[in-house]
């Protein structure tokens, strides 16, 4: 019985996981007073969609760098990474042993916490590395928009969120961890 | 309608029609408030801040030749249209590409008189496409899209004198019609004038949509030459059909006010449009001489065309049987309405204090029982009695324009005694009357030229304002008065000043159209020959004495921003494409000395500034639209050297 259950939530986590090959990861949305429709951000495994000309051109005024897709070369080989690591679940699938649903596990994890770590970087390279011929200064002002939440900076509220492939990675991501919970209780009882 | 007010007045005071007569109606001389508003007058009509109005209104610009919308009921002024007079608030008719859309056969023709905006229809209904709207002095018709709220295409009317009488739209909008308002000789040429009679003739005009939606000359018809006024065309069970009214049967070419209201009839016109199209179809109509230019607005390009067409088809009724009856309607009519159903057709005689009702089916009942009175220039005149439906017994002083509320109600604007009777069709009782300030000329209810009147509001056009508003000198504003038509009595809510002469207008339910309008020009669709897409296509070509500036602007700045090589003796052409993708981000352009007006560019969108300066020195430019909190410093600098100098064109930004 274990194992049919095993089987369906490995397949549920590589079709979700597959999914964010075609669904964006992660939204932006900016709100202000003269944007009271908001801007929007989609970041996709392979693309960034959504207000970026606008938000560019919003941004020159404080002096951060312009988000150009071609200058960001995660957006080539994130999809090669999650792509190697759904040929790793497609083992764990054919062979669901602990050793292979743990390096799918493995390689998973090692993947989403890079990735985090790596948005959070861009966003503090963004938000930190001002020109210094910008035309608006605040001093001590940075401008890293938030990871996950909302966060106010001059008079624009930023939410940060998971977009439908980013809430489906998780429960594909939950799914794994809880095949492994499985097949090492099997294991060890 | 072209009636000069004081003299109408002065007719009326004249003629001694006795204000007694019509003792329901308060003549009391008007302080400020005139009628009573009711406390909750304010709360109807009170759109807060932020929240929008309920209707589109379209009110001709009259004599300033434009379109203004105003939002109803608040009737706060969205935006003026230009259609036919250059506009220096956006560059229309200064911009190298719409210069073209004035074009005519006479030439650049950068003004006109505008009447009568119509909205185009389907299946009898308004559907939020287009409004057109006719030019009174030099005859065109020109359509406006309302995706855009721009001026798209003008066409001229040929062989017309004065193209009052437009532009009505059939249930489909198969054709709009167009009729001549002065008869001239046709094709027109030298004549005494005090033989004009023999040589006089009028034309109506059928334009449809050709491919695209375009608008071209289908036909002409050549009628008896008559002064042809309103028209409205028949809908439901009388689709197929257009009725005009006419005034001057006596064709009197001096002294009109006198010698055109001699006959105590004069006459409506009924065509037959489908008879007249299976006529054109039979090869009975001849191609004649008829110079008249069509010009149009490529949206991808962002510029005008303008083609000249020499000849037009033209069908002589007296080829095509059965194609123009008349009737005999009350004096010095002006508009003939037809209502919701289709089936009667109303015409007031201004100077008849009389209102007449036209019953289709008796109309096609006479014709087929061969009812007529007599016959003028060889048109048959059908029996009075055999059409009538009823008559509208003294409703009024100057009784000139019904519209419908769908609720089997018409209302009638009385110019004489300034007033709005409201009566009932088929009882053709008056029910309501409600004075208005002063001197009102058409008026309004949302779609009631359609087969679906939105019947809340009604709106009076009003040409003398007086007292109404503040003084501002010896030329006082013209208004519009808004009446809610919901409840059995009418009752006053809003009067507001307007652009030009609020001649006659048209509205519908906002939501039709609130959320399929255009917010920005998509960049990568701009196919204008001159567009930079992105600042790195930004540059300076010079061609011989001709420099071309393939500028940029976007918030601050514009690229390039220092221009040298210049020379007095250039011409030189700034195309500048605004780089926004964002709605309502627009940027203007201008130059110190340019004869031109400025540029106005919204998202995407790609114009053309001709400049020739005239002396060697620096030229600044700027930005004019106040785009972003650093617009001002949206600038730049030209330096002009002197024929023959040797400096070298170049162009830069940010260094
Ligand atoms: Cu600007």
């Amino acid at each position: 019985m274990n194992k049919k259950i095993i089987r369906i939530l490995l397949l549920v986590s590589l079709i979700f996981l597959a999914s964010t090959l075609i669904l964006p990861l992660w939204d932006i949305a900016i709100f202000a007073p003269q944007y009271p429709e908001g801007l929007n951000l989609q970041i996709w495994l392979n693309k960034i969609s959504g207000d970026l000309n606008n938000i560019n051109i919003l941004n020159h005024y404080v002096g951060m760098k312009a988000i150009t897709p071609s200058d960001i070369p995660e957006l080539v080989y994130f999809p090669k990474l999650i792509a190697g690591i759904l040929v790793v679940g497609a083992v764990a699938l054919a062979w669901p042993h602990l050793v292979s649903i743990g390096l799918y596990f493995l390689s998973f994890a090692a993947f989403s916490l890079f990735a985090l770590y790596d948005f959070w970087k861009w966003e503090y390279d963004y938000g930190h590395n001002l020109s210094p011929d910008a035309p608006i200064k605040v001093p001590g002002m940075s401008y890293q928009p938030p990871l996950f939440g909302s966060e106010t900076l001059l008079n624009i509220s930023i939410y940060s969120y998971p977009a439908i492939g980013g809430w489906l990675m998780m429960v594909s991501f939950l799914a794994v961890l809880y095949v492994l919970y499985l097949r090492a209780k099997e294991l060890w009882g | 309608m072209k009636i000069n007010n004081k003299t109408m007045v002065t007719v009326a005071v004249g003629i001694g029609f006795a204000a007694s007569m019509f003792a329901c109606t308060p003549k009391k001389p008007s302080s400020a408030g005139g009628a009573s508003v009711s406390k909750n007058a304010a709360e109807k009509v009170y759109v807060a801040p932020g929240k929008h109005d309920e209707f589109y209104s379209f009110l001709s610009g009259g004599f300033s030749g434009q379109l203004a919308v105003y939002g109803l009921p608040s009737g706060r002024l969205l935006r003026v249209i230009p259609v036919y007079s250059v506009n220096p608030e956006n560059g229309y008719g200064f911009t190298e590409e719409t210069k073209k859309m004035l074009n005519t056969s006479h030439g650049f023709v950068p003004w006109d008189d505008s009447h009568h905006p119509q909205l185009s229809l389907t299946d009898g209904k308004v559907d939020g496409r287009y409004v057109y709207i006719n030019a009174n002095n030099t005859p065109r018709i020109a359509k406006i899209d309302l995706k855009t709220f721009k001026t798209t295409e003008i066409i001229e009317i040929p062989n017309s004198g004065g193209n009052h009488g437009s532009p009505y739209l059939t249930e489909n909008t198969e054709y709009l019609i167009a009729s001549t308002r002065f008869s001239i000789p046709l094709p027109n040429k030298d004549v005494a004038l005090d033989k004009m009679k023999e040589e006089v003739k009028g034309t109506i005009s059928f334009i449809k949509f050709g491919k695209e939606e375009k608008m071209e000359v289908a036909f002409q018809l050549l009628v008896p030459g008559i002064d042809y006024d309103l028209a409205s065309c028949g809908k439901g069970m009388s689709h197929g059909y257009c009725f005009l009214t006419s005034y001057n049967s006596e064709k009197a070419s001096t002294l009109i006010e006198i010698n055109a209201s001699k006959n105590d009839k004069d006459l409506l016109a009924i065509v037959n449009w489908k008879k007249a199209e299976e006529c054109v179809a039979a090869g009975k109509a001849k191609t004649v001489d008829g110079q008249h230019v069509h010009n149009e607005l490529n949206e991808a390009t962002h510029t005008a065309t303008s083609t000249t067409i020499e000849k037009v088809k033209m069908l002589d009724i007296k080829d095509c049987d059965g194609v123009l009856y008349y009737a005999p309607v009350a004096k010095s009519p002006h508009g003939a309405d037809v209502d919701p159903s289709g089936q009667y057709i109303i015409a007031g005689g201004k100077l008849a204090a009389q209102i007449t009702a036209y019953d289709f089916n008796k109309i096609v009942k006479a014709i087929e029982d061969k009812k007529f009175s007599g016959d003028y220039d060889g048109v048959k005149v059908l029996d009075y009695e055999s059409v009538l439906a009823g008559e509208v017994k003294k409703p009024c002083l100057g009784p000139l324009h019904t519209e419908f509320d769908g609720k089997g109600n018409a209302y009638t604007s009385c110019f004489v005694s300034s007033e709005v009777v409201k009566w009932k069709l088929g009882t053709w009782e008056v029910v309501d009357r409600i004075p208005t300030y002063y001197s009102l000329g058409h008026i309004m209810i949302p779609g009631s030229g359609s087969k679906q009147p939105w019947g809340k509001y009604l709106l009076a056009m009003n040409k003398i304002t007086k007292d109404r508003y503040l003084p501002v000198g010896p030329e006082l504003p013209q208004s519009a008065q808004l009446i809610d038509i919901s409840g059995d009595k009418m009752e006053m809510l809003l009067d507001f000043p307007t652009v030009g002469e609020p001649h006659y207008a048209v509205g519908f339910e906002a939501s039709l159209i609130k959320d399929k309008v255009k917010k920005i020009y998509t960049l990568e669709d701009n196919k204008h020959p001159f567009v930079a897409r992105g600042e790195k296509e930004a540059r300076v070509v010079r061609e011989g004495n001709v420099v071309h500036v393939y500028g940029t602007a976007i918030r601050s700045h514009f690229m390039p921003d220092n221009i040298e090589g210049i020379k007095v003796g250039d011409t030189v052409y700034f195309h500048v494409t605004n780089l926004e993708q964002d709605w309502d981000i627009a940027h203007g352009f201008s130059i110190i000395g340019a004869n031109t007006s400025e540029l106005l560019l919204m998202p995407g969108e790609t114009s053309t500034f001709k400049w020739t300066p005239s002396k060697p020195g620096i030229y600044p430019f700027y930005c004019t639209d106040f785009c972003s909190a650093l617009h001002q410093e949206m600038q730049g600098y030209i330096r002009v050297s002197a024929p023959g100098s040797s400096t070298p064109l170049k162009f830069n930004q940010g260094k």
